[in-house]
């Protein structure tokens, strides 16, 4: 490997993730103003021509916030929980193929290093929870590992299916596997069970359970304040970004649409409409309780993702 | 100095192997320091005035009451101890998926017996009230 090569790397790396953070902070305001219209309100309209600037207004303050750290929290998991959150949100871009060709990594195993990753953000919710040694974090740290087992499993299951049909766990390959049809159809059950565990995977509505503001203050991030704060909601959102990304290349068809716009217009279009899809469920739907979640994961997911693998197999084999 | 990197550029043939792992650890790396560019950057600017009010764990205004971190009865840790036996399970699914073309019938019947014993210890499990544990 070359010397170019390598900067040709940490060029492509930087510039993408910059790009990404840009999309990370304005989605943000997406979201606000989605929220708001649906509620009757119009969401953030004084900074900036319809409350355009807010996103940069809101970072600016949140650097200027003090860190709070509690005396009796456990300083070194406290101040690494966030950073583990944001490498977990932010590195699985790296596989995401935004178009025809291009992924910053274009690994083989693709699937797996993205359920691998993105699995370690939720440990950022539980270490964070912990080390903040208070009682609402406790409860929230402890109801996100109540929520790891009960969603991954069905979550993994649900995507044997696609690589059943394409063969590969490549998702550039996964893409081109779906030329002659989107696998939204043929593996339906799976994008239904997928799509709902990404909901838990990514703490949203109605599966918010460790933040649960409600109930538990902030949840796991109540004794977090400033940018250490910024950064576990900056992981939420930017894992709200690559699930909808992995949703898009694995059921429908990833940068592929009709010439007239290029491909990455079109990838960015599918994601973002799963985008809304989120805030449409965050304004519709209410909250679970975590043994509802429990029971969903086992007892209906498990053996629906299951009942999935098996039918995909028959109709392959006939 | 010169830093090498040797990386392994023949590949079997009919088979790929990447060389993409370098941007696997450049985006890992990056995402660490804007994380902690992102904390260290506003050490210059934030204030900092702490006392010992401030620094208590938030109980809604009371002073905390008690240790958070008391024995606490974590009921679904059969649960817990299930998802490591059926997590393992999947992973054996994905080998097989991916080469799931190349293995036809037999595979098919295969993994049908796998998937089988399975779902004898899950209906197992499930009789036994794992799942119930409210």
């Amino acid at each position: 490997m070359s010397l170019s090569e390598i900067l040709w790397v940490l060029i492509k790396t930087v510039l993408v993730v910059s790009v990404f953070l840009l999309h990370v902070m304005y989605v943000q305001y997406f979201e606000r103003k989605v929220i708001g219209h649906m509620q009757g309100r119009m969401g953030p309209m004084r900074v900036g021509w319809h409350g355009l600037l807010q996103p940069i207004a809101d970072s600016i303050k949140l650097f200027f916030k003090e860190d709070i750290i509690p005396s009796s929290a456990d300083k070194p998991i406290f101040y690494i929980a966030p950073i583990i959150g944001v490498v977990a949100g932010v590195s699985t871009l790296a596989v995401i193929p935004l178009w025809s060709g291009f992924s910053i990594a274009d690994l083989n195993v693709g699937i797996l290093y993205i359920l691998a990753l993105s699995a370690l953000a939720s440990f950022s919710v539980i270490l964070g929870g912990w080390a903040s040694n208070s009682k609402y974090s406790f409860l929230g740290g402890l109801r996100s590992s109540a929520q790891v087992i009960s969603y991954e499993i069905a979550m993994g299951l649900s995507l044997v299916g696609v690589m059943m049909m394409s063969g590969s766990a490549n998702l550039s390959d996964i893409v081109n596997a779906q030329k002659g049809g989107w696998f939204i159809v043929p593996q339906f059950i799976a994008f239904v069970v997928f799509m709902i565990a990404v909901f838990a995977e990514t703490n949203r509505v109605p599966f918010d359970l460790p933040e649960a503001e409600t109930e538990l203050v902030s949840g796991f991030a109540t004794e977090y304040s400033g940018m250490r704060w910024a950064l576990f909601f900056m992981a939420e959102y930017a894992g709200m970004f690559v699930m909808s990304g992995l949703a898009v290349v694995c059921f429908f068809g990833g940068w592929s649409g009709p010439a007239f716009l290029p491909g990455v217009v079109w990838f960015l279009l599918k994601v973002y409409s799963f985008i809304f899809l989120f805030f449409w469920v965050r304004a519709t739907l209410p909250r679970y309780r975590y043994d509802q979640l429990m029971g969903l994961g086992w007892k209906l997911f498990i053996p629906l993702a299951l009942a999935n693998i098996i039918l995909t197999g028959l109709i392959k084999l006939l | 100095m010169h830093v090498v990197f040797v990386y392994k550029t023949t590949t079997m043939p009919g088979t790929y192997i990447p060389s993409d792992y370098l941007s696997v650890a450049v985006i890992i790396i990056f995402a660490a320091l804007i994380g902690l560019g992102a904390i260290a950057a506003g050490l210059l600017v934030r204030p900092r005035r702490p006392y010992a009010r401030k620094l208590m764990p938030y109980e809604s205004g009371n002073p905390p009451v008690g240790e958070p971190r008391y024995r606490f009865s974590v009921k679904f840790y059969i649960v817990a101890m299930l998802f490591v036996v059926f997590d393992v399970e999947a992973v054996f699914l994905y080998p097989w998926a991916v080469a799931y073309d190349k293995l036809g019938i037999f595979g098919f019947v295969e993994m049908m017996l796998f998937i089988f014993i399975l779902l004898i210890g899950y209906i197992y499990v499930w009789k036994k009230g794992a799942f119930n544990w409210e």
